[in-house]
């Protein structure tokens, strides 16, 4: 169980850690005072959830890897998260659509895993479910106020879900991995939590007027592989280069 | 920008106990998005435990121009201060 344990802390710390990298490409070129100072903090949320998770991931792992290590000393290849998270910010619409959907569906998946049979996971998720509330409610006021405001902000929601649906079935796939957790009772089963995901977005998009995309959509995946997309490399290379430039700085 | 973003004033209560208290104002399409946006802006720092945003236009304040007018006359009534008599020890803090 404990390699098990360990790819699934692998997967959510390089979800959130990615999406946090994206988000933190806002701070100073957000469209408001207001959203330059709101989305830095929500990235500032991501990468401490990250940072504990890694944190755990290395205990587990028993290498002696630490947050750090696991952070920036891997390659492309080795990062597990969602090609959601990784796709790049785009229009403001972009990034708060993509928010909507990470956030609901890791505040579905918080919410079970405050009961984990792993006392450190559930920990982690106490802590990350109250972050997470937060998250789900400034991208769904958003995307209602976007999606039912202007003529162009209405279009710019529609190309967001249009460019981003693809991304959404990846989520809550499920395999070895997660079937062994779920059946342990360490972590939910990530296809358990589609009903919930689907009934938010659902309630959010018809306030915001906007509608649901085509359930038949062709969905993209790989990322829980190594396999990512071309956009993964420059992020990369932004957010590795203090390390590889300065191997095992400190500050 | 401000046709659909008006002006909120934001008053922040630190702590149990004490008053709201203005700290600044902020951009926002409504009220919802005011609050939210009062968290972000002014509680960074646990400042507070409760937020009011009120929209700015809403504020109907003094004009300076009538300063001495409205203020002015209280300066020659040094009798409404409580300095007249002497407060009990019992008492303690006032």
């Amino acid at each position: 169980m404990k390699e098990e344990l360990y790819e699934l802390l692998l997967r959510l710390a390089d979800d959130h850690l990615i999406l946090g990298h994206r988000v933190s490409e806002w701070c100073g070129h957000a469209p408001t005072l207001e959203e330059d100072l709101a989305l830095p903090n929500i990235a500032l949320d991501l990468i401490g959830q990250a940072r504990s998770l890694y944190t755990y991931a290395g205990e587990v792992e028993g290498k002696g890897r630490d947050e750090d290590q696991l952070a920036y000393l891997r390659l492309e290849r080795d990062y597990r998260n969602l090609l959601l998270v990784e796709r790049p910010n785009g229009d403001f619409a972009h990034t708060i659509l993509r928010q909507l959907y990470f956030s609901v569906f890791m505040q579905a998946w918080w919410r079970e895993a405050v009961k984990s049979t792993d006392e450190t996971l559930a920990a982690i998720a106490a802590k990350a479910v109250k972050e997470t509330v937060y998250h789900v409610r400034h991208a769904a006021e958003w995307t209602i106020r976007l999606g039912d405001g202007t003529a162009e902000s209405a279009r710019r929601m529609a190309d967001a879900v249009e460019a981003l649906d693809r991304y959404t079935g990846e989520m809550f796939a499920s395999d070895a991995v997660t079937d062994a957790l779920a059946e342990a009772g360490i972590a939910p089963d990530p296809a358990s939590l589609k009903a919930e995901w689907d009934r938010v977005i659902a309630e959010v998009f018809a306030e915001a007027m906007l509608e649901m995309p085509d359930a038949q959509t062709y969905q993209q995946t790989g990322g829980r592989q190594g396999k990512h997309g071309e956009e993964m490399g420059f992020l990369l290379a932004d957010l590795q280069y203090m390390q590889r430039a300065y191997p095992g700085m400190t500050w | 920008m401000t046709n659909t973003t008006p002006l909120w004033e934001v008053f922040i209560r630190p702590r149990n106990g004490l008053a709201h208290r203005h700290c600044g104002s902020l951009h926002a399409a409504d009220a919802e998005m005011a609050l939210q946006a009062a968290r972000d802006v002014y509680t960074r720092r646990g400042e507070g435990t409760s937020i009011w945003v009120v929209p700015s236009a809403e504020i109907t304040a003094s004009d300076p121009k009538d300063k001495d007018a409205l203020f002015e006359p209280t300066a020659d009534k040094i009798y409404r201060h409580p300095t007249f008599y002497d407060i009990p020890d019992e008492v303690g803090h006032m």
